[in-house]
């Protein structure tokens, strides 16, 4: 298969490689590059100023909040997410009760009706998402509010968005919302690939449902785990925490800088204070922060490897 | 160092086993806790699942309201049908401009992005040359670097290019975006189709070209499809992106259209329309996830569990 082959290689390869290296790889490189200047984006003028704008990182305080606060959501969110997701995940396709003469193990009544509702917010826009909550979380006229007024709870009225120590939760908990659903799926999957002998044999030996979930279900799901936790810290610091903060939170940014985020940071600085090297600067921090979240998973989480 | 994950799995004790022969029965009492445990986890499911539900039945519901209504009772139902709220929202927020805007982009874009994608994961899943690994690594690594960082250049890129407040510069940047992700996906799945029938028809004299269009792209019919179904939902749903290069108020697409009408509509006060819109942006994804909801969930999740 010799014949034109490098000829067609670079037919095939040129097209979509230069469009990825045009709009993907040259502004990265170009933005690691800005990050050294005084650039503001509005004039093409710019001069190198050396380690100045890392200087002035270092001293700003909005962004050790937005530091802070990615941080927050990297941590804190795959955590709540992927333990809702596999207690549910489990509940749905182990946890049934044993029924006579059924399979070893089952699912609870519904399981299938659970995974189509679960995933439902997967396939909305976070940005629609994030508009949808923003009306519920209005203290006036919001529907939580009002839910707790009709029960009574006429007292507790929090003002949620705009309460600068409750704004941040309130966020996260719309990405914990719209999130749940995929990870429940996807471990679904994963524990429908566990054989079914492993939890005959752990059934047999009269472990419980805790048991069998931290001996047998999580090590054997462990890879998938991971790469999920992974998944979803890298879209807690990325364009998810950008369009929950940037369009739920007044400022945005929230009431004191209390949810903003390094993302949204990296935006703001760039095309609305036209301070485009700033901006470069505080986004290549996101990029150590990200990798250095990437590494610290992979390394933590890495064990041997469960051949089944 | 090893971490294990704090799963809130009850701590309770686990539900007996119930053995097969009756004879020897576990004792009634665990039974009856047995059934406890299995109430409360069952009781949490559908907790999540109402709590999943309820805010997009309200957006619904709250779609045919008036505004006082929308303000006064929040949780009532709405008295009379106000199918205005939509005709309104079509016409005069200009929702329809939005869909047709982000059909034009999507619909351009995915076919480019397949296209593209399955052209460069061709050649890097079963050529061997120089810089093979090398450029395959550079499509990848995409998928961890925060966009973001990029933007900020991008945004004068494609200025200078003449393409900022475009369709099709949109387009462009979307593919773009979006190789990282379809090029892992099909290099892995083109390395799992047969090679046999590609060399019999290089054998028969069919040019690289000609056998990649005509055998290899039918044959990966069911990998297209996964990784169309993400890159649709992905880019029909992206706001990120047009927020930063798509400013022109004409071009705007359905996400960045509904953020901009909730900011205007605090001017205006038209509440009832902007909820027309939202449940009017959401039907169509969510009508196309229950219909092809077992492609759709495979396509999200393929990737992640390679």
């Amino acid at each position: 298969m010799q014949h034109g082959k490098y000829r067609f290689i670079v037919g095939f390869l040129a097209l979509p490689l230069g469009l990825y290296a045009l709009f993907v790889i040259w502004p990265f490189i170009q933005s690691i590059y800005y990050s050294f200047t005084d650039w503001t984006g509005l004039s093409p003028e710019f001069k190198m100023v050396g380690l100045d704008n890392y200087r002035r990182m270092l001293d700003d305080e909005i962004f050790w909040k937005s530091l802070q606060h990615s941080l927050m959501f990297a941590l804190v969110l795959p955590l709540v997410t992927i333990s809702l997701a596999l207690f549910f995940a489990f509940m749905i396709n182990v946890g049934g009760r044993r029924r006579k003469g059924g399979p070893v193990i089952s699912g609870v009544r519904g399981s299938s009706f659970y995974k189509i509702v679960y995933f439902f917010p997967q396939v909305l826009s976070i940005a629609i998402v994030a508009l949808l909550f923003a009306f519920a979380y209005n203290p006036d006229s919001g529907a939580i509010n009002s839910l707790l007024r009709g029960i009574g709870l006429d007292s507790v009225q929090p003002l949620w968005l705009g309460d600068p120590s409750l704004a941040l939760w309130c966020v996260m908990a719309v990405l914990v919302w719209s999130t749940v659903g995929f990870f429940v799926v996807l471990f679904s999957a994963g524990m429908a690939s566990i054989p079914a002998d492993l939890y005959e044999a752990a059934l047999l030996d009269g472990a419980g449902r805790a048991t069998t979930f931290f001996r047998i279900t999580l090590p054997l799901l462990w890879d998938t785990v991971q790469s999920g936790w992974v998944y979803m810290g890298i879209l807690a610091l990325g364009a998810e925490s950008f369009a929950v903060v940037q369009i739920m939170t007044t400022g945005p940014g929230g009431p004191d800088y209390s949810t903003t985020v390094m993302v949204l940071y990296v935006y703001q600085k760039a095309f609305r204070d036209g301070q485009a090297a700033y901006a470069t600067t505080i986004g290549v921090a996101l990029l150590v922060v990200t990798l250095a979240f990437a590494a610290l998973v992979m390394r933590l989480g890495r064990r041997e490897r469960l051949e089944y | 160092m090893k971490t294990e994950t704090p799963a809130p799995v009850p701590a309770e004790p686990g539900v007996p086993v119930a053995k097969v022969d009756s004879a020897a029965g576990p004792p009634r009492k665990e039974k009856k806790e047995g059934t406890t445990l299995n109430v409360f986890s069952h009781g949490i499911l559908v907790i999540w699942a109402i709590l999943v539900v309820m805010p997009l039945l309200w957006a619904v519901m709250t779609s045919f309201k008036d505004d006082s209504s929308i303000f006064g009772s929040p949780w009532s139902l709405p008295d009379t049908l106000h199918f205005d709220n939509w005709s309104r929202a079509w016409t005069e927020a200009n929702m329809s401009d939005y869909f047709l805007n982000t059909i034009l982009v999507v619909g351009g874009s995915l076919i480019g992005t397949l296209v593209l994608g399955s052209m460069a994961a061709y050649v890097l899943a079963r050529f061997d040359f120089p810089g093979n690994r090398f450029i395959y690594y550079l499509f990848i690594g995409g998928m961890s670097f925060p966009v973001m960082l990029a933007l900020v250049p991008l945004f004068y890129v494609v200025n200078n290019m003449g393409l900022l407040n475009t369709i099709h510069g949109l387009i462009l940047v979307y593919i773009a975006y979006s190789l990282p992700f379809t090029v892992f996906f099909l290099t892995a799945f083109f390395r799992t189709l047969p090679s046999s029938v590609a060399e019999a028809a290089f054998v028969d004299g069919a040019s690289h070209s000609r056998t990649f269009f005509q055998i290899m792209l039918p044959m990966a019919k069911p990998g297209l499809i996964s990784v169309g179904i993400f890159n649709f939902l992905g880019q029909w749903n992206q706001y990120m992106l047009p927020t930063v290069l798509n400013t022109d108020p004409d071009k705007r697409v359905l996400t960045q259209g509904l953020v901009q009408l909730a900011v205007s509509q605090g001017y205006k006060g038209d509440w009832s329309g902007l909820f027309a819109g939202l449940v009017m942006a959401m039907l169509p994804v969510l009508a196309a996830y229950i219909i092809f909801q077992r492609q759709v969930v495979q396509g999200l999740t393929a990737g992640a569990l390679k």
